[in-house]
């Protein structure tokens, strides 16, 4: 049994950079693209989750007497019925598949439901008596590292400590500027919600049909906690709604498998839109204070940095986020000494882990909103002050490690700066979309300020600090109608970014031939690491490749071994091109299916990266990622300083993207990635009080519209890394990082006011204490 | 399909609608449930999409005697009838311009906003052939997209108001 998926898209005749339409975008147009939230077979139940109404509580009893004799209920199950290990998770195994003894967050998951409807299993799930023994919640971070605090966990509060030392900690300045800066709870919103599909096979094992961005670490994770082996725990991909970290963390997944194998039946779970608010992880909020001294000149001298985020409940990817909030807390500047003392903890708020750019949007506001304070104290331009200060080809790290070229961060800076400004908003031309506060009528331009800002951010772009990043294709080269045919397969997660199209090129590219397929991704194939970390272009994308050259290797054999006593030429095929094989003179030696016929060549490649170290301990000095890209923005803003209510009326971007892959999907991201970044500056902000969040809807967390976001004016640069395949970097998550902190900025320069915290509310806009 | 019997003793609602064109006719609904849920689970039509199921992302918007809704918004008994129409009923069997210049435009990422969005653009320029920017955000400002931030979707209403002249 097996529900239907959508049919791969061909990609035809396509290279790398080439402008690409996607192979997927008809059947989503259509409407006939499967989601996982769209999955169904025949005779399958529902999954609903009881979770707890408490942040911190002891859980004393669970009777769920009444919930199995609800109607329709077929399945009701607690930690007990939990088969292998009962916590997951993806650095440290310390969340619960269900909760047990206690609860360390509101919504936590406590019990589970299959029933023949939805709304059976959620009235049952209701019927699931829980007797709590509340206990005090511990919400404020920085409580959470006193010795007063309760541990929440084994071991204590700090799920890490990061230090970096970097050159002379005792180092002065002539100009010194301090600052403190918060940071709000951020959520990804994907709009498809956690949702999936088990279908036990009948033999003890388990086929689950789900979005997820890493199908493997879902799997081990599965198998564990299933007390399976790995290959009866199987996982196909069905459409993803979006990702940006959110699908990293399990949700639904152990959820979904433990019902359908306790049931013999095929169970569906798909969380509502509050539900997915405490299903996954968010952005972790962040509270940073920064030192910088610098000459009277405006060169850097030292920075120091304390840099405390709340991981919530539980570790998810935090201790890979602190290490990022450290590792570039100075931004992508030269900075002779740096002093970084970074904190994650547990508390009982809603558990953090990734979101796109983590650690790096953090710090973002941070630095930059010093380096504007740094160029206020020296009287220097602001985009002057950064190109002074600007890393090069070449640079070091605050960990040490020698950034390697090309690096443009003052290109960057020049062409954003150097972007022509929009016009003033016109009060006689007056259209209200276009004014702060929109078309509720509260401004026709009194008291409306223009400001502009400018922010640069840098990241990592794959795995860092010596975890093994690798990933797995397989190419299938055919003859399907008397033509060539290429199919990749790959576990790798098309979440939206467009590696779908970005595995057809390269494949397209590699092996000249036009019709190409990629193929439904799932654990039949080797692991392709996770969609994140801005990863997957360079690391799917370089396996493809290398499967793709170890098909064009046995080509060429096999062509010397039919061809080769009779065609003298064939000794001088050096590449395939147009679906067949091509001299250096640019003669056609065979084609492809000629040569092929009935012949198929089938080859899987790994594809490594160069490794990575881990930060020493106590100095945090290490060659700790692979690759590092950046992005600079410039924002211009009309901020209504008597209502404090903010327009962003243009974003202008450069950044270095390496090789664009397929310039239409690098345009994409660079757009989509400063809408969340925008998002983060001016609206969004999971609303927690005393642990419970205040605001999980739509209706209640705001995200950016269509008339919230302004045009983006683009510049992308190819300088192409000498590393990486085509020359690529990473392109997702540097859109992220300095959009927000440019609007910030700019905000700042309308309003007058120092605004050290986002996302920006209109009473911080406007001084109600004066 | 995997829907199941109704939670409530009764018999349920019997809803008789055109979706699509076509007569279509479901019962033992439970009173409770929304559009989307009967146009998605009962009648096979998943295209339009459950993100907030609360009326503020526009991913289920379809027509309903012509006018655009938000089917999550209506319940699946206030629809016996009604004339449906959602996205697998726009274009028929090859793409509207409307689809085509989504596509073209770069327009879809993850897609999940997509089929709201493109029901929203059609009755955008069924009502407006030649909106301006303005006139384009102001009437898909009830749509959220969180992959695009916009710019490409605005282009996609640009090029299909140009190619419907």
């Amino acid at each position: 049994m097996k529900p239907r998926l959508t049919a791969p898209g061909h990609v035809l005749g396509r290279r790398v950079g080439d402008r690409v339409t996607r192979p997927d975008a008809e059947p989503k147009v259509r409407g006939d693209f499967v989601y996982s939230s769209d999955l169904q077979v025949d005779g399958m139940l529902w999954g609903a989750t009881v979770r707890s109404p408490h942040p911190y509580a002891r859980i004393v009893a669970i009777d769920t007497a009444e919930a199995v004799a609800s109607s329709g209920v077929r399945a009701v199950l607690t930690h007990e019925e939990v088969p292998g290990r009962k916590v997951y998770g993806l650095e440290i195994p310390d969340q619960p598949v269900l909760a047990f003894d206690v609860v360390r967050y509101w919504g936590e998951a406590v019990a589970l439901v299959a029933a023949d409807s939805p709304e059976e299993a959620r009235r049952a799930a209701h019927k699931v008596r829980v007797d709590y023994q509340v206990l005090v919640p511990l919400i404020d971070p920085e409580l959470a590292l006193t010795p007063e605090a309760p541990h929440l966990h084994q071991g204590g509060n700090v799920t890490r400590r990061v230090k970096i030392r970097h050159g002379d900690q005792s180092a002065r300045a002539d100009v010194v500027v301090t600052g403190d800066y918060e940071i709000g709870m951020q959520d990804q919103a994907p709009l498809g919600p956690e949702s999936g599909l088990a279908i036990p096979d009948g033999e003890g094992g388990v086929d689950l049909y789900i979005a997820t961005q890493w199908l493997h670490v879902d799997r081990d994770q599965l198998a564990e906690t299933l007390a399976l082996p790995p290959e009866k725990v199987r996982l196909t991909m069905a459409g993803i709604g979006g990702a940006f970290g959110a699908r990293e963390d399990l949700s639904m997944q152990a959820h979904a498998c433990m019902l359908a194998l306790r049931t013999g039946r095929p169970v569906k779970i798909s969380y509502s839109r509050p539900e997915s608010f405490v299903g996954h992880v968010h952005r972790h909020p962040g509270r940073l204070h920064y030192e910088h001294g610098a000459t009277r000149d405006g060169k850097l001298v030292y920075v120091k940095a304390r840099i405390l985020l709340d991981g919530g409940a539980y570790a998810s990817s935090s201790t890979a986020v602190i290490a990022n909030a450290c590792c570039f807390a100075v931004g992508p500047y030269e900075c002779p000494s740096a002093t970084i003392d970074g904190w994650v903890v547990y508390t009982n708020n809603p558990p953090c882990g990734a979101m796109r750019g983590f650690g790096s949007v953090q710090n973002c506001y941070a630095h930059e909103a010093q380096m504007d304070k740094l160029a206020a104290a020296t009287r220097m331009d602001p985009v002057e002050l950064r190109i002074r200060n600007a890393m090069k080809t070449g640079s070091s790290m605050i960990t040490g490690q020698i950034v390697e070229g090309p690096v443009a961060v003052a290109e960057l800076l020049r062409r954003v700066r150097d972007e022509p400004m929009p016009p003033a908003t016109s009060a006689s031309a007056l259209d209200l979309t276009d004014m702060p506060g929109g078309v509720s009528n509260t401004t026709h331009g009194e008291g409306v300020r223009r400001g502009v800002g400018y922010a640069v951010g840098f990241k990592n772009i794959g795995y860092s600090e010596g975890f093994n990043d690798y990933s797995t294709a397989r190419v299938r080269l055919s003859v399907v109608g008397g033509s060539a045919h290429v199919e990749v397969h790959t576990a790798s997660a098309e979440v939206g970014q467009g590696l779908v199209t970005v595995q057809a090129q390269i494949a397209g590219t590699e092996l000249g031939v036009s019709d190409v397929v990629v193929l439904d991704a799932d654990t039949a194939v080797g692991s392709a690491g996770s969609s994140s970390a801005s990863r997957q272009t360079y690391i799917t994308g370089g396996a493809v490749k290398a499967a793709c050259e170890a098909v064009r290797e046995r080509v060429f054999k096999l062509a010397q071994s039919e061809l080769g006593g009779r065609q003298p030429e064939v000794g001088k095929a050096i590449r395939l091109e147009n679906d067949s094989i091509v001299s250096a003179d640019g003669g056609v030696v065979v084609a492809l299916a000629t040569l092929l016929g009935e012949d198929v060549i089938e080859e899987t490649r790994e594809f490594h990266p160069r490794s990575t170290n881990r930060l020493d301990p106590e100095t945090g000095q290490a060659n700790a990622h692979l690759q590092y890209a950046f992005a600079a923005h410039r924002a211009i803003v009309d901020v209504d300083t008597e209502l404090g209510l903010v327009k962003v009326v243009e974003l202008a971007t450069a950044q270095d993207v390496g090789k664009a892959i397929n310039p239409q999907a690098v345009e994409g991201q660079l757009e989509g990635g400063a809408a969340q970044g925008l998002g983060l500056a001016v609206m969004e902000e999971i609303q927690v009080k005393d642990g419970v969040i205040r605001n999980a809807s739509f209706t209640d967390y705001l995200l950016p519209t269509i008339l919230d976001m302004p045009p983006v004016r683009m510049q992308i640069l190819e300088l192409g890394d000498p590393h990486s395949p085509y020359g690529l970097k990473g392109v997702g998550e540097p859109p992220t990082i300095s959009s927000g902190p440019a609007i910030l900025a700019a905000i700042r320069a309308a309003s007058g006011r120092p605004l050290s915290r986002v996302p920006v509310r209109p009473h911080d806009v406007v001084d109600l204490t004066s | 399909m995997g829907v199941g019997r109704i939670p409530d003793k009764g018999a349920g609602v019997k809803i008789a609608c055109t979706v699509n064109g076509q007569a279509r006719t479901v019962e033992g609904v439970w009173e409770g449930e929304s559009l989307l849920f009967v146009l998605r689970d009962r009648m096979q039509l998943p295209g339009s999409k459950n993100a907030c199921e609360q009326g503020e992302c526009g991913s289920c918007s379809i027509y309903m005697d012509g006018s655009l809704v938000c089917a999550c918004l209506v319940l699946g008994g206030q629809a016996n009838g009604r004339e449906i129409v959602t996205i697998e009923g726009i274009g028929g069997g090859q793409l509207h311009p409307v689809q085509h210049a989504f596509v073209e435009a770069g327009a879809v990422q993850c897609g999940f906003c997509t089929p709201g969005l493109v029901v929203a653009t059609h009755d955008l320029l069924r009502r407006n052939p030649k909106p301006s920017d303005a006139g384009i955000r102001e009437a898909l400002a009830g749509n959220i997209c969180r992959c695009t931030g916009y710019a490409k979707i605005i282009d996609a209403v640009n090029m299909a108001a140009g190619s419907l002249k």
